[in-house]
C-alpha cells in the first residue's frame, strides 16, 4: 500500500514537471512581445529594452527555462504585467472565490445528480426516466456562458429574486478574512445577513457551473444503479423481506456510489476550467476571470499560473480519489 | 424481407452484411432521441451548405451598416430581430452555422489524425512506446481543454484561426486514450497473432486488423466531439479570444450582445439557442450511434 502511494505521488510530481514544460513552451512560442506590451503603446525602444531585461526576457531560451522551473519550485510564477503583483499573490487572492464556487457546484451536482439518477434507474424506460435522460444530454449541450446570461435575465432582472453578479452587494463589507471563502468566513464571524447575501450571489453561477457535472453523475448513477438492482444480493435482500425503499437507498446506493466518486475526481478539474466562462458572465472575482482578463491583455504569466494551479488541483484530487477508492472498496485493495 | 431483394446475386453474396445493416438501421430508427439528433444535424448541415443562398439578407453576414434598423425586435421582416448595426440576426445566425461546421470539422479532423495513430502505436506496441505516449497524453489531459486553449491563444494572439489551432492542440489526447485502450485489448486476440504468424508486418496488422476494430468508438466520439468542439470554439469567441466581431460566429455574437442585455434580449438569445441545438443534435446522434455501434460501452 505504501509503495503504491509513493509511486503515485512520484508520478504526480513527474506529471507536474511535464505540465511546467508545456506552459513554458506555450509562453515561448508566442509571436507577440510581452515586453512591448507591458511598456504600452507610447513606450520608446529603450523603455522596452529595460523591461525586457527586468523580466529576463533577453536571456537564451534554456537559461529562461531553468530560471522558470526553479522559480516554479520556489513558488515564484513571475509577475503579472497588468496587476504588477507577483502571480502567486494574485492566485492566493482569487483562488478562494473560485474554490467556494466549485465546492458549492459540486455539492449541487451530487445532491441533484444522485437522486435523479436513482429515480431514473428505478423508473427505467418510463416517462420520468426519459425526461431525466433528455435533461442530462441537454445540460451538457447548454453553453454555460449563454445559459448564465439567460438566468441573469430571468431571475435577476425580470423576477428580481437574485443579484446579477459579483460576490456581495457593493455596500456590504466582506467578513473578516479567514479562508477567503465568504460563505465560510461570514459563518465564522457570525454574520448571518452577510452569509445570506453571499449565498444569493453564489446561487446562479454555482448552478450553471454544476450542470455538466450533474449530467454525468446522473448518467453514471443510473447505469450503475440499474446493474446493481439486478444483482443477486438485492434479490436476496428483497426475499428476506427488506423493504424496497431500504434496498434501494441502503444496499444498492452504497455500491452505486463508487463510480460517482470517480466522476467527482474527473469533474473537479473540468469544473475549475469552466470557471473561465462562468466567472466572466457573473463577474465572479476568481482565477477564471483573472485568467481571462490577463489573456485578453496578452499577459501570459498569470494565464500559465492559473493553468498550473488547475493542473495541480486536478492531479492532487485524482490522487486522493484513487486512494479513497482503495479505502472504500476492499476488493481493489486486495487486487493492488 | 422481400423476395425480389433476396434473389438478386448481390443480395445473396452479401446476405450477412445486408442483414447487419438492416439491423443497424432498425435499431437506429427505433430511438426517438437519436432521430431527433439526426434531424437537427441534417438541418444544421443544410443551413451550413445553403445558408447564404436562402437567408433574406445575405449581405448582413460580414457586418453591413444600416443604422436606421438597429436593435429592432423580432418581426415578420426580421425573424430574430436586428443587431446594433441594423443587421438581420436571422441571416447572421444561419450563416454562422458554416463557420461552426468548418471549426468543428477541422478540430475533430486534426484530433483524430494525430490521436488515432498515437493511440494505435501505444496500445499495440506497449512497453516504453506506450509509457512515453501515455505520459504525455496524461499531462495534456490534466488541464481542462478550455484552460490550455486559453493559454495557447493568449500566447498566439486571438482570432478564429488561432482558436482552432489551440483547440486542436488540446483535443487529440482523448483519442489516444480511447484507441490505446481498444488496441491494447485487441493485440493479444487470436486473429492478430494469426496475422503475425503468417508474416504480416506491424503496419499491415495495425491498418487492416486493429484499426477496423476501433472505428466504432472513434465514430461515436467524433460525433460527440463535433458538438463539443463547436461549443468550445464559441466559448473562446465569447471570451473575446476567438472569432472577432463582426465575423458571423455565434460565440462572438453573444459576447457583443451581452452588453445589450436586458433590453435587447433577442440579440443574445438566438445565437445561443443555435449553439445549444447544434451541440444537442451531435450529442444525441453520438449517443444513438453508440447504442447501435458500440453497445458494450454505452453504460458510461
Amino acid at each position: 500500500m505504501w509503495a503504491y502511494i509513493a509511486r503515485r505521488v512520484a508520478l504526480t510530481g513527474l506529471m507536474l514537471f511535464g505540465l511546467v514544460c508545456v506552459t513554458f513552451t506555450v509562453s515561448n512560442v508566442a509571436p507577440s512581445d510581452p515586453a512591448a506590451l507591458a511598456a504600452g503603446p507610447d513606450a520608446t525602444r529603450d523603455m522596452v529594452e529595460t523591461i525586457r531585461r527586468e523580466y529576463g526576457l533577453d536571456r537564451p531560451l534554456h537559461e529562461q527555462f531553468v530560471r522558470y522551473v526553479s522559480g516554479v519550485v520556489r513558488g515564484d510564477l513571475g509577475r503579472s504585467i497588468v496587476t504588477t503583483r507577483p502571480v502567486v499573490q494574485d492566485l492566493a487572492r482569487f483562488f478562494p472565490a473560485t474554490l467556494e464556487l466549485v465546492l458549492l457546484s459540486m455539492t449541487l451536482g451530487v445532491a441533484l445528480g444522485v437522486p435523479l439518477g436513482m429515480m431514473s434507474a428505478v423508473l427505467k424506460n418510463r416517462a420520468p426516466d426519459h425526461l431525466a435522460r433528455f435533461v442530462a444530454v441537454s445540460l451538457v449541450a447548454l453553453p454555460a456562458f449563454w445559459f448564465g446570461i439567460l438566468l441573469q435575465l430571468f431571475f435577476s432582472i425580470w423576477l428580481e429574486w437574485l443579484p446579477t453578479s459579483g460576490r456581495l452587494d457593493l455596500a456590504t463589507a466582506p467578513p473578516p478574512h479567514v479562508s477567503g471563502m465568504l460563505l465560510l468566513d461570514s459563518l465564522i464571524a457570525g454574520q448571518g445577513a452577510t452569509f445570506g447575501q453571499a449565498f444569493a450571489h453564489a446561487m446562479l453561477p454555482a448552478l450553471v457551473l454544476s450542470f455538466p457535472c450533474l449530467a454525468s453523475i446522473l448518467r453514471v448513477n443510473r447505469a450503475e444503479m440499474i446493474e446493481v438492482l439486478s444483482a443477486d444480493y438485492v434479490t436476496a435482500a428483497r426475499a428476506h423481506g427488506v423493504s424496497r425503499l431500504r434496498v434501494i437507498c441502503v444496499h444498492a446506493l452504497r455500491n452505486a456510489m463508487l463510480p460517482t466518486l470517480a466522476i467527482i475526481g474527473l469533474r473537479w478539474g473540468w469544473m475549475l476550467g469552466s470557471t473561465v466562462l462562468v466567472e466572466t458572465v457573473f463577474d465572479w472575482p476568481g482565477i477564471g476571470l483573472y485568467a481571462v482578463s490577463s489573456a485578453i491583455a496578452g499577459d501570459f504569466k498569470p494565464v500559465m499560473g492559473v493553468t498550473l494551479l488547475i493542473g495541480l488541483n486536478f492531479m492532487v484530487v485524482n490522487l486522493i480519489v484513487d486512494l479513497l477508492y482503495g479505502v472504500l472498496d476492499p476488493r481493489l485493495r486486495a487486487g493492488a | 424481407m422481400s423476395i425480389g431483394v433476396a434473389s438478386s446475386p448481390f443480395a445473396q453474396r452479401h446476405a450477412a452484411k445486408l442483414r447487419q445493416a438492416r439491423f443497424f438501421v432498425w435499431s437506429f430508427t427505433r430511438s426517438p432521441s437519436t432521430m431527433l439528433g439526426l434531424g437537427i444535424v441534417l438541418v444544421f448541415l443544410a443551413l451550413a451548405a445553403f445558408g447564404p443562398a436562402i437567408v433574406p439578407y445575405p449581405g448582413d453576414a460580414g457586418g453591413a451598416m444600416n443604422l436606421g434598423n438597429r436593435l429592432k425586435p423580432p418581426s415578420a421582416a426580421h425573424w430574430f430581430g436586428t443587431d446594433e448595426m441594423g443587421n438581420d440576426l436571422f441571416s447572421r445566425v444561419v450563416i454562422a452555422s458554416r463557420t461552426s461546421l468548418w471549426v468543428g470539422l477541422t478540430i475533430v479532423g486534426i484530433a483524430t489524425l494525430v490521436g488515432v495513430p498515437l493511440g494505435l502505436a501505444a496500445g499495440y506496441f506497449g512497453g516504453w512506446v506506450r509509457a512515453t505516449i501515455m505520459r504525455v497524453t496524461d499531462i495534456f489531459l490534466s488541464v481542462p481543454g478550455i484552460v490550455l486553449a486559453l493559454a495557447i491563444v493568449a500566447a498566439l494572439g486571438s482570432g478564429i484561426l488561432n482558436g482552432i489551432i489551440a483547440l486542436s492542440i488540446v483535443w487529440w489526447p482523448g483519442y489516444v486514450r480511447l484507441v490505446d485502450a481498444k488496441a491494447l485489448a485487441l493485440r493479444n486476440e487470436p486473429f492478430v497473432e494469426a496475422a503475425r504468424c503468417v508474416g504480416a508486418s506491424h503496419a499491415r496488422v495495425l491498418a487492416l486488423h486493429i484499426l477496423p476494430n476501433c472505428t466504432s468508438p472513434i465514430i461515436v466520439k467524433a460525433s460527440m466531439d463535433m458538438g463539443l468542439a463547436i461549443l468550445a470554439a464559441a466559448s473562446l469567441g465569447f471570451i473575446g479570444l476567438g472569432a472577432k466581431p463582426p465575423a458571423p460566429e455565434w460565440g462572438a455574437m453573444i459576447s457583443v450582445a451581452r452588453t445589450y442585455m436586458p433590453n435587447w434580449w433577442w440579440y443574445s438569445v438566438f445565437p445561443g439557442f443555435a449553439i445549444y441545438l447544434t451541440v444537442l443534435g451531435f450529442n444525441l446522434l453520438g449517443d444513438g450511434l453508440r447504442d447501435v455501434l458500440d453497445p458494450k460501452s454505452s453504460r458510461s
